[in-house]
């Protein structure tokens, strides 16, 4: 789960990674009025979506007055910043900046370990940086046994000497590095990135931007992890929304051939097979193991109920599940969602396949048309929805 | 011969709940030999399903039965102790089907047990491994491949099915096929399984299933050229169709939006037939070409 940035900067507080006084979390132009007298003279007001590219989409901007944060809520509340609108504003107290500097810690896939990536050069966009000086750019990998007690301090003092940080603030910030590292632990966080770390006018190093991602896999040991979960942060489609609610796994795409199947690799390809017959796919839905009758009738209602859905490619390989099951699992599943304009092709394979090919062509349902091979299925599921 | 695992394969079940249970006992009636299973509390009893003896602790049932290799299928918030206990005691290929595991506990378990320990982990996250007429070990649907030379390796259960399914059709056995998992770390990469294959003297070409993410297809094709390029490979990488930025269903199958490219199925596609591999855009069509291959 992504966080937006005042829940990050809230992390970060509790794992001792100094972060700005706190600010106001507003959802109405009222409420940020009321932040700007209690925050101000100079406040900044920020966009909380769950999206890189806020400041220049005029999502970030400072206001010196209580009418100019008022001026500049009206403008961000229902911006449209890559898709993500916005229904929540963060007001913050105006830090005073004397230097901008990056900082981030990864889940490294390739390396599988930790990766630190510093750069005196911050508030821009480091793969930019990157790219076209990348001396300026320090990259460190580490493994779990070199950090079994944490990040040691002279680690991360050699990370910030190397990545340019200069003398006088050093400490801080390797002091900051070791407690970032150690919050990545605390949390199961996957991603914390800090950009800008930023030396203020009176010299603290302070996290003045957050961007952190949590891995849901690890919701089990953290307590009020739903917490994260509010309202009016995520954009989710509203058919991913429910998607997520009843544990389905979910993803809306842009197409008309709605597609289901058993297996995440079997319903990429699924939507492969369709893309290659013409067609494009409205969905990824992966049912998972099995295909009874209760997973089959939800995870259809759902993709039924998306508009855009002109007919559906029911994709099932029977392994331990047998090929009559699942024919059965799909007939009741229609029987109970009742009269539907779509028809569904229904290509099964594997374990007793044709056993279940003869069930359904027995059963001759009039909304469910059999197919022999993904090709087959492919075609006439695109057929079905240009028609 | 076959890899990782063959008649010699004695198997403990860690976690003999309903679907552990279940599982083994599929892999018990196929003729693979699982020797016990394993339970905190349940020391001492008889795992009635298989008639097999249930032991508090791996190393028990190393001691005890001869155990080589462990299936894992504990709940992921005891994933990781329970791959730590069998590398302990000793066990030299673990297996683990568990989805969901947090994905620190999986960088702590892959440096301890693969990086610095050298023992075979399969998974977490995958369908396990079989070696048709030998041993099986997990949750594959058995009936599906008969015994033969080709070698599969996956990263996607019903997909490796389905290309096994095509390829029996064409009266095409496996020497073996593991499912290596669709999560961002895990234990044995393609590039390990491909080496295993590579000195398997009764594997004669390899196929492989790839997906979205990540760069390990890529590492394995410039093994495959630099070093066995006569051998017949053939591949798929799902998820043509995939928008960046959102995970499809695995865990590790997501195209980083501003990542470091070459994570998206038509990338990798164009990578590997650059080094010569043959990939297809359908998983029919990657057992129509090894079907050429052969023919």
């Amino acid at each position: 789960m992504d966080l937006v940035e005042y829940q990050g900067k809230q992390l970060f507080g509790r794992n001792d990674v100094p972060v700005p006084a706190p600010g106001a979390v507003c959802r109405t132009v009222e409420e940020v009025r009321a932040a700007a007298e209690e925050l101000g003279p100079v406040t900044v007001v920020k966009a909380q979506v769950k999206t890189g590219g806020r400041g220049k989409a005029g999502g970030v901007k400072v206001a010196t007055s209580v009418d100019e944060a008022v001026a500049h809520a009206q403008d961000i509340f229902g911006l449209d910043i890559k898709g993500h609108i916005v229904n929540v504003i963060y007001v913050e107290p105006a830090s005073d900046i004397a230097e901008e500097y990056y900082l981030s810690i990864m889940h490294d896939r390739v390396n599988k370990g930790v990766l630190v990536i510093a750069s005196r050069e911050g508030g821009v966009d480091i793969e930019e940086v990157n790219r076209t000086r990348p001396d300026a750019v320090v990259k460190q990998v580490l493994l779990p046994s070199e950090t079994t007690d944490g990040l040691p301090t002279d680690m991360a003092r050699d990370i910030m000497t190397r990545a340019n940080f200069p003398d006088d603030v050093l400490d801080q910030a390797a002091d900051l590095l070791t407690h970032l590292f150690a919050a990545m632990r605390n949390e199961d966080a996957t991603l914390l990135e800090i950009n800008p770390l930023v030396k203020t006018g009176d010299g603290r190093v302070i996290a003045l931007d957050s961007k952190v991602t949590l891995d849901d896999n690890a919701a089990f040991r953290h307590d009020n992890y739903e917490e994260w979960q509010v309202e009016g942060l995520d954009n989710d489609d509203p058919l991913e929304a429910r998607a997520k609610e009843q544990g389905i796994q979910y993803v809306k795409l842009d197409g008309t051939v709605g597609v289901l199947g058993n297996g995440a690799g079997l319903v990429m390809a699924t939507l492969d097979v369709v893309a290659q017959a013409g067609g494009k796919a409205a969905n990824f839905l992966d049912i998972g193991g099995g295909a009874s009758a209760d997973v089959m009738a939800q995870s259809l209602s759902l993709v039924l109920s998306d508009p855009d859905v002109a007919s559906v490619f029911v994709n099932v390989f029977g392994g331990i599940t047998r090929g009559e099951d699942v024919a059965n699992g799909i007939l009741e599943a229609c029987d109970r969602l009742g009269d539907f304009p779509q028809k569904l092709v229904v290509r099964l394979d594997g374990t007793n396949a044709e056993q279940g090919r003869a069930i359904l062509t027995e059963a001759a349902h009039p909304s469910v048309i059999p197919a022999a091979t993904m090709a087959d299925a492919a075609e006439k599921a695109v057929e079905l929805a240009t028609a | 011969m076959s890899i990782f695992i063959d008649e010699q394969t004695r198997v403990v079940v860690q976690g003999i709940g309903s679907q552990g249970t279940f599982h083994a006992r599929r892999n018990q009636d196929y003729g693979t030999k699982v020797v016990a299973g394993t339970h905190p509390r349940k020391g001492g009893t008889v795992w009635e399903e298989l008639d097999r003896p249930v032991y508090a602790t791996v190393a028990e049932a190393v001691e005890h039965e001869g155990a080589n290799t462990s299936l894992v299928m504990v709940p992921a918030p005891f994933t990781k102790d329970a791959i730590l206990e069998a590398h302990d005691a000793g066990i030299s290929t673990i297996v683990a089907v568990t989805e969901g595991v947090p994905v620190l506990d999986m960088t702590d378990v892959y440096d301890t047990v693969v990086r610095r320990g050298g023992t075979r982990l399969i998974g977490p996250n995958c369908p396990g491994l079989i070696s048709p007429g030998k041993s099986n070990v997990g949750i594959i649907p058995a009936d599906i491949p008969s015994p033969g030379r080709v070698g599969l390796v996956s990263r996607s259960g019903t997909l490796t099915y389905q290309i096994m399914h095509e390829l029996a059709q064409a009266d095409i056995g496996i020497s073996t096929c593991v499912g290596i998992g669709g999560d961002p770390v895990i234990g044995t990469q393609f590039l390990d399984v491909i080496q295993a294959f590579a000195a398997d003297p009764d594997t004669d070409a390899i196929a492989f299933v790839g997906e979205i993410g990540g760069s390990e297809e890529q590492k394995a094709g410039e093994w495959i050229r630099d070093n066995i390029p006569d051998t017949p490979v053939v591949g798929y990488i799902a998820g043509y169709e995939a928008p960046a930025g959102k995970q499809m269903g695995h865990a590790g199958a997501i195209v980083k939006e501003g990542g470091p490219g070459g994570e998206s199925a038509a990338e990798k596609k164009e990578i590997l037939e650059g080094m010569g591999i043959a990939v297809a855009m359908n998983p029919s069509e990657a057992a129509q070409l090894m079907i050429a291959r052969l023919g």
